[in-house]
């Protein structure tokens, strides 16, 4: 056969393309579970790593359902809505929908009979997606630790919003100011305080290089906060009322 | 159709058995396996594949986990153009190549994220980058389009493993110097460090990796007399 005539070339082109899609369709299909169980695990992980408890992917599972206590799935009102898992929630998808219709994934822990609050983030940063979890102390405004991670930053800079230095810097800042008013963490190239000692400045130093993505960091942890407050306020009552 | 009786020389190779060949690991056999981790290195010596040395080797570990990767994505690639090398219709013959590698980039890429899933979030968007590394495309084109299955395969993990021989060896220097650790474990005791020593940070940024390098290149053509263009 003639292996440069137009038809054998149109011939082997489309039983390659055949050939190579079915093979990837099944490895894909067939790892498929592994992959999705690895991705659970490692939110587990993150989700604890807020709280202060690190740990190796094998026992995320168990020392998860120790320290986790609630997952809630509230409404812009601040109800929980029991008919949502909230730990299966999407917060990709669940963004786009109008502020109405979103469920806003909460999850309460315990550790050492101290509670907390943490709470997932997800926002833009310079090329693509970034997204997180906080914690906060049971008074509901000082930070017990944050998370980070990303898509596609830009390695070396914008990536580094994952590595431990900053995501400590985090730690014991207030997302609520003197009078009350939920002003979040400004990721901040002007701070006068690059060791960041001052914990009431609700500021933490920015990465040099990377502005648009610390932006992104400030930007994702007001908008997704605020649509907490409802539940805060439910809450501080109910804290104020058991004492 | 021109006369093609069966002369000696041309019996019909099955897969890598070849009726009257040489023995499996014969001189010329070894020669392309052991030929790219000296004297024919796809780094030092073609300078191909320059871009991902310098990206990956912050760290032993990712180093090693690339170096296999590379290994088997051009070991495999490698034997199946071999393969289909008198089918290929010469015309699209760079795509097919280019089909043929992607997709073994991404079998590696599913199986990294199915049982390495920290090694695969390290180097995420660089296993992809197999695709485009020089070397795998050029000994496609150079060497398994015109040579049998076994000598194909040989050449693939030969100049691989000339390219992961290379990565581990910078992987390694920049992590003692710039992390005083190997494999993510320290190994410059405290000691040193009390008595003010620093590791140095420049090593963990990609330019030292294009020094270190170019010391290699320095070291292998001082020893290898071989290499030293003549005027």
């Amino acid at each position: 056969m003639n292996r440069d005539s137009n038809g054998y070339t149109f011939l082997f082109a489309a039983s390659m393309v055949l050939v190579v899609a079915s093979t990837l369709a099944f490895t894909a299909s067939s790892l498929k579970s592994l992959q999705e169980e690895n991705v659970r695990k490692e939110k587990m992980q993150n989700i604890l790593s807020t709280i202060g408890i690190q740990t190796d992917r094998d026992q995320a599972e168990s020392i998860y359902k120790n320290h986790i206590t609630g997952t809630l799935a509230l409404d812009h009102l601040g109800n929980n809505d029991e008919t949502v898992d909230a730990f299966q929630l999407k917060l990709n998808s669940e963004i786009k929908k109008p502020v109405k219709e979103q469920r806003f994934p909460l999850y309460k822990a315990v550790v050492d009979n101290v509670s907390y609050y943490i709470i997932p983030l997800r926002g833009s940063g310079l090329w693509d997606a970034i997204w997180g979890y906080i914690a906060l102390k049971s008074d509901i405004n000082t930070i017990k630790g944050a998370v980070f991670d990303h898509k596609a930053e830009t390695a070396g800079l914008g990536a580094e919003i994952t590595q431990k230095w900053f995501m400590d810097r985090f730690k014991d800042e207030k997302v609520f100011n003197s009078s009350g008013q939920l002003v979040g963490i400004n990721v901040s190239k002007t701070n006068n305080d690059p060791k960041d000692i001052d914990k009431n400045d609700h500021e933490v130093d920015a990465i040099s290089g990377a502005t648009i993505t610390g932006d992104g960091v400030t930007d994702m942890i007001i908008e997704r906060l605020t649509h907490y407050l409802p539940y805060f306020e439910k809450e501080k009552t109910t804290i104020a009322s058991l004492n | 159709m021109a006369e093609k009786t069966t002369t000696p020389s041309k019996k019909p190779t099955f897969l890598f058995i070849n009726k009257e060949s040489e023995p499996l690991f014969s001189k010329k056999n070894r020669v392309l396996l052991t030929d790219p981790l000296d004297d024919n290195n796809p780094i030092t010596v073609q300078v191909l594949g320059i871009c991902s040395a310098l990206a990956i080797t912050v760290q032993l570990k990712p180093a090693v986990v690339m170096s296999l990767s590379v290994v088997a994505v051009m070991g495999a690639s490698n034997v199946i153009i071999s393969l289909l090398r008198n089918l290929i219709p010469n015309r699209i013959r760079i795509i097919v190549q280019l089909v043929v590698v992607a997709s073994m980039v991404i079998l590696v890429d599913q199986i990294l994220r199915a049982y390495a899933y920290d090694v695969s979030k390290q180097l995420s968007i660089f296993i992809g980058l197999i695709i485009t590394n020089c070397i795998v495309m050029g000994r496609l084109e150079a060497f398994a389009l015109g040579n049998g299955v076994w000598k194909s395969f040989l050449d693939g993990i030969g100049n691989a493993a000339g390219y992961g021989f290379i990565l581990i060896v910078v992987a390694f220097f920049r992590e003692l110097f710039g992390s005083g650790k190997l494999f993510g474990f320290q190994v410059i005791p405290d000691i040193i460090y009390d008595m003010g020593y620093e590791n140095n940070g420049l090593m963990l940024l990609s330019p030292m990796a294009l020094i270190t390098v170019g010391v290699f290149i320095w070291i292998q053509r001082a020893r290898n007399r071989k290499l030293i263009e003549k005027n």
